[in-house]
């Protein structure tokens, strides 16, 4: 299983890379610090959704906030059967649906982002409603690190708690980098589990490429009954790939044919 | 409580004493009565008449505090799963503090948000400018998906509340905060996307909208005499056709607004003349300026000539 999550997760690189060199670019380093997330939200049985039924009323509502990470979503979209992975080829062309950041026109996105700081308002509202209607539904938020600078961020995180909402979960990709540069020399957010914790969070630090650990905790949620919780994902900006790592050179950027065919050679084979 | 089906054999409330805003969350309370969807959004000013709600049904009086991105965001989330939020707050709060969250969040999902605005136009006129909301419309029209409405009175107040929950789809009503006079008789079914003929008359129309200055309007029109007056609390969808035929029946037209003339009621009137009926304009506002002067709102109106002395004075300068 655990191995299928791993050749899973390789195949959502691939479909990034392929994306970001058939396309004008793509968000490639906050894409692949974010692989891993997704996998075991959509492919380790974490989410309750249906492909076939995307709308239905008691499902689990994933908001993917930090929206510039498109490919990634898309791609995991996509090999969730959401739509077919062959309209992955028609990222960001014109006429095509999967635009650079993603809208509620495609299966499977439930807010339309890219402006950051807006998912964790929104979820918390989406969240209330399933709490007053006693859904089992439950609401996600994928948010970046740098997207935490947002004030409307806190000002949402400050109502999750004091509404107790359970039913909330933020998984935070940490990746320590944003666009101008690291997040601790733009505008830090360190102590940053602690400032959770002080908003009244359940708060819990987990390796963010590591699909198991992160399953675990997330098919534990809520981690305190009464309180929301957040996993911040430790994670590596651009992970997988030799030149992408830990840099804020490939936050976006357009792969070039022979970037591309060493990125696919270091993942292991074309997709 | 009060059936809504019996209203129309009565007055809800007292029209002389009751602002807008109070007829907006009157309503807001009997329609929540009725129906369990509707929760009311609050950003910590709902002891501006919102406490009846709060009493009444306290598990869906929803306050966010003094956070008006959050409010609106969370709003926008409850429309989606199934709810009928209310957002309750100053109008300049809602349009332009939290602008992108109502951009995004709940007019591009056209989630079914009533934004009810309070304080808009002047009428806070001893709180000063930060109050004020004069640019709101401008602001609201600009959005897709929004339709924007701004009541004469109580009574229409209430009833396009009404309407707006029906809509289905954003609305922002614009509730002004001082009870002006009362210019419905009674309550009706409000029609959105609909403006009506108050008065008949043939040499000019004055198209206007809002608490005391439709009343205003009304009283200069009596000084001048064959003028027609048309209440346009739509701003957004505007009404072409009364708008074309207005025009083409009197040849002139004028506006008036208690709002910048960039952007508002005005302006919504000069694009569709000019592209359907082109005739002579005067819009009749507020400058392109902040109202820093404070003072009661009769004396603010008096002293920017929105009230009825000084739509007339403006008027007969222009047209006569």
């Amino acid at each position: 299983m655990v191995n299928d999550l791993a050749e899973k997760a390789r195949m959502l690189r691939k479909h990034v890379v392929h994306l970001a060199a058939d396309s004008p670019g793509a968000h490639v380093g906050g894409s692949m610090s974010a692989v891993e997330i997704l996998t075991a939200l959509y492919f380790d049985g974490v989410l309750r959704v249906d492909p076939a039924n995307p709308s239905a009323p008691d499902r689990d509502r994933l908001i993917f906030s930090k929206g510039h990470s498109s490919a990634a979503y898309y791609a995991a979209l996509a090999e969730a059967g959401f739509f077919p992975v062959s309209e992955l080829d028609t990222y960001k062309k014109t006429g095509s649906r999967l635009a650079g950041h993603p809208h509620t026109g495609i299966p499977g996105v439930e807010l339309a982002t890219g402006s950051l700081g807006h998912g964790l308002p929104v979820g918390v509202g989406l969240a209330m409603a399933a709490s007053a209607d006693r859904s089992p539904g439950r609401v996600f938020v994928i948010v970046g690190d740098g997207e935490c600078q947002e004030g409307s961020m806190w000002e949402a995180a400050m109502a999750a708690a004091h509404y107790g909402l359970d039913n909330l979960v933020v998984i935070v990709d940490r990746n320590g980098i944003q666009e101008d540069g690291p997040t601790e020399e733009i505008m830090a957010l360190e102590p940053f589990a602690d400032k959770w914790r002080a908003f009244g969070w359940a708060t819990v630090e987990v390796d963010g490429h590591d699909v198991g650990e992160l399953s675990t905790v997330l098919h534990e949620v809520p981690l305190t009954w009464g309180r929301p919780t957040v996993v911040i994902a430790k994670t590596v900006k651009g992970k997988g790939l030799s030149f992408s790592e830990n840099t804020n050179t490939w936050h976006y950027g357009h792969l070039s044919e022979e970037l591309k065919e060493q990125a696919l050679r270091e993942l292991g084979g074309v997709r | 409580m009060t059936a809504l089906a019996d209203i129309r054999e009565g007055l809800r409330f007292d029209p002389a004493t009751t602002t807008a805003f109070e007829a907006c969350r009157m309503a807001q309370l009997d329609l929540a009565l009725e129906d369990p969807r509707i929760v009311s959004v609050e950003a910590d000013l709902g002891d501006c008449w919102g406490l009846k709600f709060r009493e009444s049904l306290p598990d869906r009086f929803l306050d966010f505090g003094i956070a008006e991105a959050s409010a609106v965001g969370a709003a926008a989330g409850l429309a989606m799963a199934g709810k009928r939020p209310f957002l309750n707050t100053f109008g300049t709060f809602a349009l332009m503090r939290a602008a992108e969250q109502v951009r995004l969040d709940i007019c591009y999902h056209r989630a079914p948000v009533v934004i009810a605005g309070m304080f808009t136009g002047i009428a806070a006129g001893f709180s000063g400018p930060t109050h004020h909301a004069i640019e709101d419309v401008s602001v609201a029209r600009a959005l897709p998906n929004l339709t924007v409405i701004a009541p004469a009175d109580a009574l229409q107040a209430y009833d396009a509340t009404r309407a707006a929950l029906e809509h289905n789809a954003p609305v922002y009503l614009r509730l002004g905060v001082e009870p002006g006079p009362q210019v419905y008789a009674g309550h009706d079914r409000f029609e959105i996307g609909r403006g009506r003929v108050l008065r008949e008359g043939g040499s000019l129309t004055i198209v206007t909208c809002g608490v005391t200055i439709v009343p205003e309007v009304l009283a200069a029109a009596d000084r001048l005499g064959d003028v027609r007056v048309v209440d346009m609390p739509t701003i957004k969808p505007i009404d072409r056709e009364l708008l074309r035929q207005s025009a083409e029946r009197t040849g002139r037209v004028v506006t008036v607004e208690e709002h910048s003339t960039i952007g508002g009621l005005g302006s919504a009137v000069a694009e569709v003349l000019a592209e359907d009926a082109p005739v002579p304009l005067r819009m009749i506002g507020l400058p392109d300026a902040f109202v820093k002067e404070i003072g009661d709102y009769a004396e603010q109106l008096r002293r920017h000539g929105l009230d009825a002395a000084g739509i007339e004075r403006e008027v007969r300068a222009w047209a006569y």
